[in-house]
């Protein structure tokens, strides 16, 4: 009976959250203007979405909002990789200041480090476009990578570097091949992470892009919401984003588990 | 030799260590830098004293920590319950459920809001201050379970085993053991919430039609209208309850950490 009731509780609480999406989602798959009147089954705003039937805008800022978080998590997951393997190997003070500077862009509210961020480009006299928002995504998003792949370098052995120096190894040779392939699941979630979270960014992205024009998604969906009406395409856009962060999701579980497994057999 | 080798290895942080300081520790400053000086660069307190007299700006504050503190209550209240049953093993064993509750975390915030906007068109509820609360807890819910839910779950639970043992009521054992040992978790929670309600901006523009204005809107208004310094100065004031916030979990490092990362 107990169990009844909380698992009543806990999928009420669940059909709440996902309520919001789950209408977005059918209603994704009706032609009306208006969100909430139901005109029959249709595919059209998926083919209009993608035919770029709703002009240049949308288009643009996904293309820019996919490219933008791709450059920036590789970056971010390379950068990231080498700081850790550096702060790995720091001690005492230098070690706490570095630590301490990578955890401010995780515990900032995103919207002092796109203050901050906007003030440093000003200052500096840089225009505003595409490269501040790449150089503020990268800011925000290497902290992640770095916490990501912190852990393993913990984990590994560090005898085996040694080792591999000892046997005739080049400090590059000794990355490349021993280093590299212990932290590379780190890595990859790092980078998966740095992924999302540049995609997902809103707050540092509005004070960083400048007024040359440069829209990405969140951007776009605040300038549109803004003017009132809302495109209708971004109800199948919302869907299939929604979609896309599950597999995401569902990849980094499955990658967690089979991790796991591992650890328990050695 | 081996000291050599070590040296150069440490090295490899230089890099992030430069960029860090020009991308996280400058821009840091900078905000303090603009916040303390007028228009042409001189030092001066007049942003700090437009702030105190304008009883627009300091109303807009106050509300919007009402609104924060509301929301993290709510929060606590709708998601302690949910990370108790979802960590208790007899109450629940899907693992799909904790799932589910996380998965909303990682979708856009706007996305979410507009979904929410458009529910509430949907069923006829009126844009306002209770769709503004109702946004609030749907946004930020799944960012409380999940902390609790981990700390929950870390728990060692031979206490709760013992405390039964020596004859505690259920609701003894509850309030005595497991309230306290999940305090790490709340804290944490409590900061992934009240942080991000208190400087959030476009959210309460969309829910509530641009009637209710919250202290991120303010700053965001400022900084867009050319009034740099004094919007440094409303981040700053803002920066300085974050951190007086962030106090109270200072002894927690760890479980912060957890919180952030899935």
């Amino acid at each position: 009976m107990k169990k009844f009731f909380a698992q009543t509780y806990l999928w009420l609480l669940l059909a709440l959250l996902y309520a919001p999406i789950i209408i977005i989602g059918i209603f994704s798959f009706t032609e009306a203007k208006v969100l909430g009147n139901w005109t029959g089954f249709s595919t059209k705003l998926y083919t209009s979405l993608f035919s770029g039937g709703v002009g240049n805008g949308l288009l643009s800022a996904i293309e820019n909002t996919f490219t933008i978080a791709i450059i920036a998590a590789a970056i971010s997951t390379i950068l990231g990789s080498f700081a850790a393997i550096g702060i790995h190997n720091l001690r005492g003070r230098k070690r706490q200041a570095i630590t301490l500077l990578n955890n401010i862009p995780m515990l900032n509210p995103d919207i002092i480090t796109g203050i901050s961020l906007f003030l440093l480009f000003i200052t500096l006299g840089i225009t505003q476009g595409y490269l501040t928002v790449v150089l503020a995504h990268i800011a925000f998003c290497t902290p992640y990578v770095v916490l990501s792949v912190m852990p393993r370098l913990q984990q590994m052995n560090p005898n085996i570097y040694e080792a591999a120096l000892d046997l005739g190894a080049t400090p590059l040779q000794a990355l490349w091949k021993v280093i590299i392939p212990e932290i590379r699941p780190g890595m990859i979630s790092g980078f998966i992470l740095a992924f999302t979270l540049s995609i997902d960014d809103f707050a540092v992205t509005i004070f960083t892009k400048g007024n040359q024009g440069l829209e990405t998604l969140s951007t776009f969906i605040y300038a549109d919401a803004r003017k009132g009406g809302l495109t209708p395409e971004l109800r199948p856009l919302s869907t299939i984003i929604f979609v896309t962060v599950l597999l995401l999701l569902i990849i980094i579980n499955i990658r967690a588990r089979r991790a796991a497994r591992k650890a328990e057999n050695i | 030799m081996k000291l050599f080798k070590s040296y150069r290895r440490s090295n490899w942080a230089i890099p992030y260590a430069l960029f860090l300081a020009i991308f996280v520790a400058l821009p840091l400053l900078l905000i303090v830098i603009f916040a303390f000086t007028d228009n042409s660069g001189e030092f001066s307190m007049q942003n700090f004293i437009k702030f105190v007299t304008q009883p627009e700006a300091v109303n807009t504050f106050i509300y919007s920590i009402g609104i924060a503190l509301v929301t993290t209550f709510l929060c606590i209240l709708l998601g302690y319950p949910a990370a108790y049953i979802l960590s208790n093993k007899n109450l629940n064993r899907s693992q799909t459920a904790v799932m589910l509750f996380i998965l909303p975390m990682w979708i856009n915030i706007l996305v979410r809001t507009l979904a929410t906007v458009a529910l509430f068109d949907f069923i006829h509820i009126p844009l306002g201050e209770g769709a503004l609360m109702f946004g609030m807890v749907y946004n930020f819910l799944p960012f409380m379970i999940y902390p609790i839910y981990n700390t929950l779950q870390k728990m060692d639970h031979s206490l709760i085993e013992a405390a039964q043992d020596l004859g505690a009521k259920p609701s003894t054992v509850f309030w005595k053991v497991t309230v306290p040992l999940s305090m790490p978790g709340i804290t944490s929670g409590i900061m992934m919430v009240f942080m991000p309600t208190i400087s959030t901006f476009a959210i309460a523009e969309l829910l509530t039609m641009n009637n209710i204005k919250l202290f991120g809107t303010t700053i965001q208004e400022n900084i867009n209208n050319g009034m740099w310094n004094y919007g440094a100065a409303l981040s700053l004031i803002m920066l300085v309850i974050i951190g007086i916030t962030s106090l109270f979990s200072d002894g927690d490092e760890q479980s912060q950490n957890e919180g952030g990362l899935l």
